[in-house]
């Protein structure tokens, strides 16, 4: 991992701005990021059913701690495998 | 870096659920021993203890306190251990106290600290981090290639630069007695403050060397004066960049090129100072192309157009001199101008011959029925300069027969005349006599390799009030 210094003016956040929602699942790679609070999973394990049967494919991927953002090289691999995401939050 | 004092340390805050359910606990804790509670955002509370505002943060940045609550055990002013959230057994495990929190559920997540709050990380960074760098960090996956990734963030000229790590910025820093929270200037287009840091991020990416830093930083000041109007400058649909006419012994030290292919590539001083103001310009003022830069056909120079003049050979005195810099110190002129035009003349043998063809094709930029609205430099080579020498012309002589050489008659300016819309309104018809350029608008350079028979004019942007006029400025080490 490199880490740099932001060159600008840092007026606009480092990330970018979301994408429009697709209308359909079709052709889309979904990535379920759990974030490690306690029975995420069990709540992911239900969105990916419903994720398949809509007719969408799914990767299971897992924060290390919910305390911090993404490691930035897991973002990265999501960001290289899938074209949507969907992220576990709260209890 | 804050102490913290033995016994058990908890950090909290009252927007946590997690905080309000353990917040009678520390009513019991501080009953058996020594506790020191914490409160990152409400001083009130937790109401069971009296807590200690960590108002600035600074306890939780040093201690790295990523969740709240945390609870720390402190011996002999060494942290032993710690536990974050609610977990009944770990709280009890670390404060001795069997039946702590029995009435409570077994487990509760803890919710994120302040001091790790993204919004506030570089506010905190630049109060707090020892190595004085203020900046956002941003962070390049592994698998990611770092110069592909800095041109997808659009940082760059559209060539690769170099990543801006926190270790070649320190060591760009070094380059300056400043400090890198000095201000150096506002950047337009989008007015902001440029930090010497900032500057220095930028100077890494072009390439530079750390002692080329104090270069950049003076012609950006030049730039970023109303004289010069660096918007203006971006904003015109004229070709024309920022050009660095650099003096002094300076430029000799840093190993600046004043010879042969003074003005092209290949030299890293020249391109790089004048590539680290411009990705400057574009990174912290906001300025790029297709946006406020709205430029018909720029010029290459827009990368980076920074020479320096051969001193030694000159038979005019340093530019940077005539506009009032001591002699021998250094100095940048900026100047508001479009690509190089070659002027030739092998033929010339006599110093009133040249000028009389450096006239002739002076005369015709940026438009031969356009007068005294344009500055430009003039850039003479060697070989040229020797007819001068030799003849005893200094700047002013020089400055003196070209002007009533370029003299023209107004009623040959005016639009229409000679087929040509172009050209000076009609009321200017018998104002008889017009100069080319503007008293101060013609500024004479030195420099070039020590063959060829040409000399090279840069002609500008309008100039005065509505458009820019150069600016000179004193390097400060």
């Amino acid at each position: 991992m490199t880490t740099v210094l932001d060159p600008t003016s840092e007026v606009r956040p480092a990330e970018r701005a979301l994408l429009q929602r697709p209308r359909s699942l079709d052709g889309h790679v979904v990535a379920l990021l759990d974030i490690s609070k306690p029975r995420g999973d069990v709540f992911l394990n239900r969105v990916e059913e419903r994720i398949v049967a809509a007719g969408g494919a799914v990767k299971r991927y897992r924060k290390p701690t919910f305390t911090k953002p993404a490691p930035v090289d897991l973002r990265h691999e999501i960001a290289t495998q899938c074209t949507l995401v969907i992220e576990a939050l709260a209890d | 870096m804050p102490v913290l004092p033995d016994g058990l340390v908890a950090v909290v805050k009252r927007e946590c659920a997690t905080c309000e359910l353990v917040a009678p606990l520390f009513a019991d804790l501080a009953a058996t021993g020594a506790l020191v509670v914490y409160t990152q955002d409400d001083p009130t509370f937790p109401a069971s203890v009296q807590a200690v505002h960590d108002a600035d943060l600074a306890v939780s940045w040093h201690h790295d306190i990523e969740t709240v609550p945390t609870l720390i055990r402190v011996v002999d002013g060494v942290e032993v251990e710690r536990t974050v959230g609610w977990h009944r057994a770990e709280w009890q495990r670390i404060t001795g106290i069997d039946d702590l929190g029995a009435d409570l559920p077994e487990m509760r997540p803890g919710c994120g600290s302040m001091s790790v709050d993204p919004d506030l990380e570089h506010v905190l960074r630049a109060r707090f981090a020892s190595d004085g760098l203020a900046a956002r960090r941003v962070e390049f996956a592994t698998a990611e290639d770092p110069f592909e990734a800095m041109f997808e963030r659009g940082w760059t000229d559209g060539l690769p630069v170099v990543p801006p790590t926190p270790e070649r910025v320190h060591q760009m820093l070094a380059g300056t007695s400043r400090a890198a929270t000095d201000v150096v200037c506002v950047v337009p287009p989008d007015l902001v403050e440029l930090s010497v840091e900032k500057v220095a991020i930028n100077a890494v990416m072009a390439g530079c060397r750390p002692e080329y830093l104090p270069w950049v930083i003076a012609a950006l000041e030049a730039l970023c004066t109303d004289e010069f109007n660096m918007h203006g400058v971006l904003a015109t649909t004229m070709p024309v960049g920022p050009v660095i006419v650099c003096n002094g012994p300076g430029t000799r030290a840093i190993g600046m090129n004043a010879g042969i292919n003074a003005l092209g590539q290949g030299n890293r001083a020249n391109s790089t100072i004048g590539r680290a103001v411009q990705l400057t310009v574009r990174n912290v003022g906001g300025g790029r192309p297709g946006e406020v830069d709205r430029a018909t056909h720029g010029n290459p120079g827009k990368l980076s157009f920074c020479f320096a003049e051969d001193e030694a050979g000159s038979p005019f005195g340093p530019l940077a001199q005539s506009r009032g810099v001591p002699d021998g110190r250094d100095a940048v002129t900026v100047f508001a101008g479009e690509g190089p035009r070659c002027m030739v003349d092998q033929l010339a043998r006599t110093p009133e011959e040249l000028a009389t063809s450096l006239a002739a094709m002076m005369v015709s930029q940026p438009h031969p029925k356009l007068v005294l609205g344009f500055d430009a430099i003039l850039v003479i080579s060697p070989d040229h300069g020797r007819l001068f020498r030799e003849a005893g012309w200094d700047r002013d002589r020089l400055l003196m027969e070209l002007s009533s050489r370029l003299e023209r008659d107004a009623a040959e300016l005016v639009r229409g005349h000679g087929g040509i819309a172009e050209g000076l309104p009609a009321g200017f018809a018998d104002a008889g006599p017009l100069a080319k350029y503007r008293s101060g608008g013609l500024l004479v350079t030195y420099a070039g390799g020590g063959a060829g028979l040409f000399s090279t004019l840069i002609s500008g942007w309008v100039n005065g009030g509505t458009g820019s006029d150069p600016v000179t400025v004193v390097v400060t080490y």
